[in-house]
């Protein structure tokens, strides 16, 4: 199995405040706006912004958890079932600007039922999605994200593999791994 | 990921500890659900749930009715009293005439122990046990279980007493598997004539006395006097079995602890449970019906991933 490291701890720390700046600029105080974690993996990025952009715009800035398990369209297509994960919303999301928030972006297939799940919180004004990372040319539906950390070319034995500190990790990186062919 | 071992729910009896945890798991996440505005999810919008009952039921039905309602499902719903079954027409053939309109899983009641496992050998699709005569009611057992869990933060290690008709109930069996596959204690009280002989083989204790089984335990599973199921007089009156055998807050508060009183439902009150009790803090019976649903979705999403076949 083969492991290129996409982003380090530096790059990837400017990487996450551009991505803050950049929401700063289009939500400003957050008074109006929220963010919302995809589960599993978006949520601990989602913990890492919020932290960020509690600090630069002084104020509190909600998060919640989604969870788009029972909403995937693949359900009795797999071998097994997703194990579901807990979805935390403790606000309605009626007329605000919602954030997407999740760590890699690849079919968008989890995206569109994230969007499913979410409606059952409100009819939010706004929809906005946030990736860390960007797989090129590997969409199956028509999502695209409006702030992106790192477009990545990618094929499809490859997997992206992002290690946050907020999941445990000494320290924060994305690596780019080889799937080994079977 | 996880899936279940089994491609029914018959009994818990065939369901593993890791089994019953994966349900909990999941079960968590639907009681999340089924608390929210909208209270539904799409995940079973393509699957058709038989509701088949030959026994009558209120609870149980109507919760297993909600729960595919709230994951999507399309149901139809059967009753003995009002169908050819009153026209001589086999369990079999009954039920294979509801899957010839496609029918993917199907929830069964039934009054004949063993009834859901003949079938689960005769047909495809997906079934669960919604109560077998006097033999298992597995889902009542889960949302039980769930609902100490719930109460006290876990099964493992907690004393639960069952008390009551052991002898005609479905509930008290499945409880007592899977309190023991998830490392509870079980004790069981109430008249002789209504314990069944060899109860002690299932790894249960007996105690006749209830004030001392009550100090026993950590939690109480009050169990219905099933007057349906009994052709003779196990005991000489209502009224002498309440005096022995019901539980009141004149006992409760007689007791050096505060326990968990549980009760599955329909309540005689006055006769295993009195209403200040029933009523009072340490009755947890209407989180068991709102624990229910979440749990009877979660075996019906587990199964439906399984998939028939």
């Amino acid at each position: 199995m083969q492991k290129r490291l996409i982003l380090g701890p530096q790059l990837l720390d400017l990487t996450i405040n551009r991505l803050c700046q950049q929401l700063i600029e289009n939500h400003g105080d957050f008074s109006d706006s929220v963010i919302l974690g995809l589960q599993p993996k978006g949520i601990y990025l989602a913990e890492n912004i919020q932290k960020r952009l509690e600090s630069y715009v002084g104020q509190s800035v909600p998060l919640g958890y989604i969870d788009p398990t029972f909403h995937r369209d693949d359900f009795r297509r797999r071998d097994v079932p997703v194990t579901p994960n807990a979805t935390k919303v403790p606000f309605l999301v009626e007329d605000k600007k919602v954030v997407l928030i999740d760590d890699v972006l690849f079919t968008g297939r989890t995206v569109r039922a994230a969007m499913d799940a979410m409606i059952a919180f409100g009819r939010p004004r706004k929809v906005e999605l946030l990736t860390l990372i960007n797989r090129k040319y590997s969409r199956d539906i028509p999502v695209e994200p409006n702030y992106i950390g790192k477009n990545v070319n990618t094929i499809e034995n490859q997997r992206i593999l992002v290690e946050l500190v907020e999941q445990g990790f000494k320290k924060n990186t994305i690596w780019l791994i080889n799937k080994e062919e079977n | 990921m996880q899936e279940l071992s089994q491609k029914h729910l018959l009994g818990i009896k065939d369901l593993t500890a890791d089994d019953i945890h994966l349900i909990f798991e999941t079960a968590d996440s639907f009681k999340e659900v089924i608390n929210r505005p909208i209270k539904k999810v799409p995940s079973l919008r393509d699957i058709t749930i038989a509701n088949v009952f030959f026994e009558n039921s209120t609870r149980t039905k109507l919760s297993f009715e909600l729960a595919e309602k709230r994951l999507s499902a399309d149901i139809i719903n059967f009753s003995s009293s009002n169908s050819s079954v009153k026209k001589g027409e086999t369990l079999l053939d009954t039920v294979n005439n509801i899957l010839a309109m496609k029918v993917d899983m199907v929830v069964m009641r039934h009054a004949s122990p063993g009834a859901p496992h003949f079938l689960s050998k005769h047909i495809d699709a997906n079934i669960v046990n919604a109560g077998d005569g006097t033999h298992e009611h597995p889902t009542q057992a889960l949302l039980d279980t769930f609902s100490i869990r719930e109460k006290l933060g876990d099964v493992q290690g907690k004393k639960v007493l069952i008390v009551g008709d052991i002898l005609h109930s479905r509930v008290a069996l499945s409880n007592i598997f899977a309190l023991q596959k998830l490392g509870a204690e079980v004790k069981v009280c109430g008249p002789k004539t209504l314990l069944p002989k060899y109860i002690e083989t299932l790894g249960v204790q007996v105690e006749l006395d209830l004030k001392k089984a009550l100090n026993w335990c950590d939690v109480a599973n009050v169990l219905r006097i099933q007057l349906e199921r009994q052709q003779i007089k196990y005991f000489p009156s209502l009224r002498e079995y309440s005096l022995f055998y019901g539980v009141n807050k004149a006992l409760l508060d007689g007791l050096d602890k505060e326990i968990v009183v549980m009760h599955p439902g329909p309540i005689n009150r006055g006769v295993e449970l009195n209403s200040d009790v029933a009523d009072s803090d340490h009755a947890i019976i209407l989180d068991q019906v709102e624990n229910g649903v979440a749990i009877r979705m979660a075996v019906l999403y587990l199964l439906a991933g399984k998939g028939a076949g």
